[in-house]
């Protein structure tokens, strides 16, 4: 199928054209109730960036090895959920030992990301479209990126927009969809330069 | 019986809309709306995840210690989503594809987790079961308002059949990502001043 992509073309590809938040809604309940301020917004697009590209890895690995071998397709969302909420929690363990710093700043979205569509949608995006383990090492990383782009966009924009008068009714959550519209009708402007379905 | 059922339903439907009202759920809400025959599939897939997971966890709410609750009810959502993924593919294969991975993603969807959390934990299992039905029904009824103004102006159709009697030109934009996000933003906008322009009378 998609075998022969260059693993660097769905990189760019997933950070541009096919943006886990503008071109397939994926993580918007953290995107639209944390972006109310950058830096906030930046930690949490690190932090889905690293266990995205964590548990991408590793749930390659344990399709390939596990799953397939021993023909569990049906239980491969349990596995997945738990291999990310697993991950999540060694990954926080392992922060609080070795970065203390960066525990500090990270430490109170990392429980929340368990939950994050965008880490187990990009999982069975992986799965369905048939990656070898380059394309989805860079998968995980490109829609990272892409996500921490979005979310930080947003934010800087939400936190410039913070004393413009907005139409009553239409503020917080219903301000933040408008201008992720005009984000992806933006980001549509790159389509054409890489294309993965 | 701590909530009248009437009450139950108002309140999911209606007043606390779990996607309009508490912005939960928007994932897979605006990914499947393109088409008005997958939000409705979804919908219900998602209700009956819903009802049977609140039901189930509100049966077990005093046998599940506190501190591992989240991954139990992971789980018990987990196993739900598994049955719906099975149907799907065995009985409607179009759908299923066209659907991809937004059928294992229900699983995160914060409205399940939400109702489990929030009502399925403190209330009893028939009541439970009722909350997590209308909560799932509020948000098809959302999915197919969003679902028929994308499929009517971007392809002309409304589930399939032709309703553009008209001829008009269609709207590509509408099938395209930023409208959902427009659509959404403005279902919000209504929704919000129905609601909180009848609270500021009240506080006059």
């Amino acid at each position: 199928m998609t075998i022969d992509i260059n693993p660097l073309v769905i990189f760019f590809a997933s950070i541009l054209t096919s943006n886990m938040i503008l071109s397939n809604f994926l993580g918007m309940c953290s995107y639209v109730s944390i972006s109310g301020e950058y830096k906030t917004a930046s930690s949490l697009g690190k932090s889905v960036t690293l266990v995205m590209v964590f548990t991408t890895a590793l749930n390659y690995w344990v399709y390939k090895l596990v799953i397939v071998p021993l023909g569990l397709a049906y239980l491969q969302y349990v596995l997945f959920i738990m291999i990310i909420a697993a991950s999540v929690q060694i990954i926080e363990m392992a922060m609080d030992r070795l970065l203390p710093d960066l525990h500090v700043k990270l430490g109170i979205f990392l429980p929340l990301i368990t939950v994050n569509c965008a880490i187990l949608g990009t999982s069975l995006f992986m799965v369905i479209r048939d990656y070898n383990f380059v394309q989805s090492l860079l998968f995980g990383l490109g829609s990272g990126l892409g996500w921490w782009l979005a979310i930080s966009a947003l934010a800087a924009i939400r936190e410039k927009m913070g004393k413009t008068k907005v139409p009553r009714g239409l503020e917080g959550p219903g301000i933040a969809f408008i201008i992720t519209g005009i984000m992806a009708l933006a980001f549509i402007g790159f389509s054409g330069i890489f294309t993965i379905t | 019986m701590t909530e009248k059922i009437n009450e139950v339903i108002s309140r999911n439907v209606w007043k606390d809309n779990q996607v309009l009202r508490q912005i939960l759920g928007i994932c897979s809400s605006l990914a499947v709306t393109n088409l008005m025959i997958n939000s409705l599939v979804m919908g219900v897939g998602l209700t009956f995840v819903t009802a049977f997971s609140s039901l189930t966890i509100s049966l077990l709410r005093n046998a599940i210690p506190h501190r591992i609750r989240m991954i139990v009810q992971t789980l018990i959502i987990a196993a739900y989503v598994i049955l719906v993924d099975i149907y799907l593919k065995a009985n409607m294969v179009d759908i299923s594809k066209a659907l991809g991975p937004y059928v294992g993603l229900i699983i995160t969807n914060c409205i399940i987790m939400g109702r489990a959390e929030a009502y399925a934990q403190k209330n009893p299992p028939l009541i439970s079961m009722l909350d997590g039905f209308f909560a799932g029904i509020g948000y098809t009824v959302v999915l197919l308002i969003i679902a028929l103004f994308r499929e009517l102006l971007g392809f002309g159709t409304v589930f399939g059949f032709d309703v553009n009697f008209f001829e008009f030109e269609t709207w590509t934009i509408m099938v395209m990502p930023p409208a959902a996000f427009f659509l959404i933003g403005t279902l919000i906008w209504v929704t919000s001043n129905i609601f909180d322009s009848g609270k500021d009378k009240n506080l006059k």
